[in-house]
């Protein structure tokens, strides 16, 4: 005889089941391709984050307007980590639930070595602005940067400390950070390697409004340049700090220090600024340019680097997941691990760019300087 | 020793706009009896209200910062009063507190919805130049700015000691009622405490976004440092407040400079425990009765 109750309840059960298995149904089997922008849109990071999820919202309506991803339209929803790590981590862990294919962000180093663990964990692949060395060094396959880590961009600089300033001993300012710690001591690794004297070391806070006592130390050491390793609007602060206190020797970055929201906040301050840079709207080539017009159009401002970051890691994921043929995370991440996509073949990734197997970045790089209160490209760094 | 005058002035400086947020703390402490939590967001907004003025309505420099301190006096003093102060006085102590801490989230989400989560720049009141004086270099806007701090906070203590006024204001502060019985308007007094203490937060807000930047978090700091000026220098005194902000101006400097960068932000914290430990009312500060 049947039992009619325990049926009920085997029924009961798989409809639940069922309910659920629909719930969890992955992004490659939705209708559209989920990739949330983890972003810093407001804290301390919001002037990179915000560029960053500028950028990579302008290519998401691009791929859409051209039909999408495999036909599938692209999804971006905003989560906000107001620039705290625990808070993205949380929200890393949401937009998984929510179904993510890949996720955009962070920006920050200290986020994203928090949050890249629960992608990690969920088999996510994750496209990262986040420069610190140590990213990319904690066996994480699924983590691939959108510009070069501090420790693949320092060597070229070291050449321009060496060759072009001629420099005997420099001052290192960093700001006291997973992003300022991994420059700092590449710094010092390549100084050493050089046969430069860091004779001061300057540590600051993130989102430090005073700068005047980490000039004053500089000042002291009596360089003949430094190093400032720092985010934007510290580093329009320490600019103005500088200027404030008649420091002239050549103020050198990596990457934040010319930037365009470097040059609005510090003004005339900016001008003689020099940095290393991945990326720049102002680079000497056409596709970029043409991105920057795009992004002046849509927003009304110019672009920073990171505007250029968000906006590769969307195609980045467009032209990988295209030549896997099929929406699959792993196919994507083991897809990415040694490629090459070549700007002739791949125009919206605006430079040649190659991922090694750790997710580190390749690709040609600049010198810039800030010159009436413009960056001007003023030397070109070959991919390494 | 030039290196020491330089840093030296610049602590005094920046101290000395740390100083004029932390007389806020005191002049609101006689007023009504209450901290205001949302002062360091009161020298952040009179900042964004030039910025308006510069870039949404076209005014030039000089008149955007007038708008910016009539704005200020306005909202940060009459309305502040009229709005949150007075229907919470018959609950002074706690409820106020609280209140303020949530004018001070308001103030921060309504800056940060309406002028963008980023720093914006502001433009410099001063030439951003140097003078040599016997070796050492001098910012001449540090040197501006320290003139300002202090002329505003002589100005301020001769409008409360010399001025029929400004006695009123001490009396009020010090017996409210006997104040009443001897025909002093004690309301009116109040609220021009509130008002002056508006007035002193834009001050603060034009010297020192040109350097800190105008920044909707900005206030966090800000606040909490003219807070800790307020309790060192003494809660209940004028004096102490501009004490109090000098020294954490110069010890924050001297600190960072000539000891240790990484921990300069806990020497504040660990001055205050080591004042409040061996002087309970702070350097200036008195135990019985209180004066403007």
């Amino acid at each position: 005889m049947i039992d009619v109750k325990l049926v009920q309840n085997w029924l009961g059960t798989a409809a639940l089941c069922a309910i659920a298995m629909a719930w969890v149904t992955p992004a490659w089997a939705q209708d559209t391709v989920k990739l949330p922008c983890l972003c810093e849109l407001s804290g301390s990071g919001a002037v990179s984050g915000t560029n960053y999820h500028d950028g990579a919202h302008l290519a998401v309506d691009e791929i859409n307007a051209a039909g999408g991803i495999l036909g599938k339209k692209i999804e971006m929803v905003d989560y906000d980590t107001a620039t705290d790590p625990q808070t993205s981590r949380a929200l890393t862990q949401k937009a998984i639930d929510a179904g993510a294919y890949a996720i955009i962000g962070t920006v920050y180093s200290g986020s994203t070595i928090v949050n890249m663990l629960v992608a990690k964990q969920a088999g996510v692949p994750q496209f990262t602005g986040a420069e610190a060395p140590v990213i990319t060094e904690r066996g994480n396959p699924y983590i691939f940067r959108t510009s070069s880590s501090a420790a693949k961009g320092l060597p070229g600089l070291t050449a321009y400390f060496q060759d072009t300033l001629k420099v005997k001993k420099v001052a290192v300012a960093w700001v006291n950070s997973e992003f300022g710690k991994g420059g700092r001591d590449a710094f010092l690794s390549e100084m050493r390697k050089a046969g430069i004297t860091v004779a001061a070391d300057v540590p600051s806070e993130q989102g430090q409004v005073d700068f005047a006592a980490d000039i004053a130390r500089i000042k002291r050491a009596n360089v003949d340049a430094a190093f400032v390793y720092v985010n934007e609007e510290e580093s329009a602060r320490f600019l103005k700090e500088a200027r404030k206190q008649g420091l002239t020797i050549p103020l050198v970055g990596e990457v934040t220090l010319t930037g365009q929201k470097v040059i609005e906040l510090a003004g005339e301050a900016a001008n003689g600024a020099i940095a290393h840079v991945g990326l720049t709207s102002e680079a000497p080539v056409l596709a970029i340019q043409g991105f920057a017009e795009k992004f002046r159009k849509r927003y009304n401002r110019e672009t920073d680097h990171n505007g250029i970051k968000g906006y590769i890691a969307v195609y980045a994921v467009k032209y990988t997941t295209e030549l896997v043929g099929k929406l699959d995370r792993q196919a994507l991440t083991d897809k990415l691990h040694g490629l090459t996509l070549d700007v002739a073949k791949y125009p919206h990734m605006l430079l040649t760019t190659s991922w090694d197997d750790k997710g580190d970045i390749s690709r040609e790089s600049f010198m810039t300087q800030v010159k009436d209160g413009k960056q001007v490209v003023i030397g070109t760094v070959p991919a390494n | 020793m030039s290196e020491f005058v330089q840093v030296l002035l610049s602590g005094l400086s920046t101290g000395s706009i740390y100083a004029l947020a932390a007389i806020g703390f005191t002049l609101l402490w006689q007023a009504a009896q209450t901290v205001n939590f949302a002062q360091g967001e009161f020298v952040v907004l009179p900042g964004f209200a030039v910025l308006v003025g510069l870039k949404w309505f076209g005014l030039p420099l000089w008149a955007s910062l007038l708008f910016g301190l009539v704005l200020a006096v306005l909202v940060l003093g009459f309305l502040f009063k009229r709005v949150v102060v007075d229907p919470m006085l018959p609950n002074v102590g706690l409820p106020l507190i609280i209140a303020t801490m949530a004018l001070s989230s308001f103030l921060k989400e309504a800056m940060k919805l309406s002028y963008g989560a980023e720093a914006q720049p502001f433009p410099d009141l001063f030439p951003q130049t140097t003078l040599d004086v016997a070796g050492a270099v001098i910012s001449v806007q540090d040197m501006m700015n320290l003139a300002i701090s202090v002329t505003i906070v002589i100005l301020l203590t001769l409008f409360l000691n010399r001025t029929r006024t400004g006695r009123c204001m001490q009396a009020t502060a010090q017996n409210p009622a006997v104040a009443q019985i001897l025909g002093v308007d004690t309301q009116r007094m109040v609220l021009y405490a509130f008002l002056i203490n508006a007035a002193l937060a834009a001050l603060a807000s034009f010297l020192i976004s040109p350097v800190f930047l105008a920044k909707f978090s900005n206030g966090e700091q800000l606040g909490l440092i003219a807070f800790i000026a307020a309790i060192i220098g003494g809660f209940n005194q004028i004096r102490g407040a501009i004490a109090g902000g000098l020294l954490l101006g110069v010890l924050d400097n001297m600190t960072a400079t000539y000891v240790t960068a990484q921990y300069r932000a806990a020497v504040p914290l660990v001055l205050l425990i080591a004042i409040i430990m061996w002087r309970p009312y702070g350097l200036f500060g008195t135990s019985e009765g209180r004066q403007v």
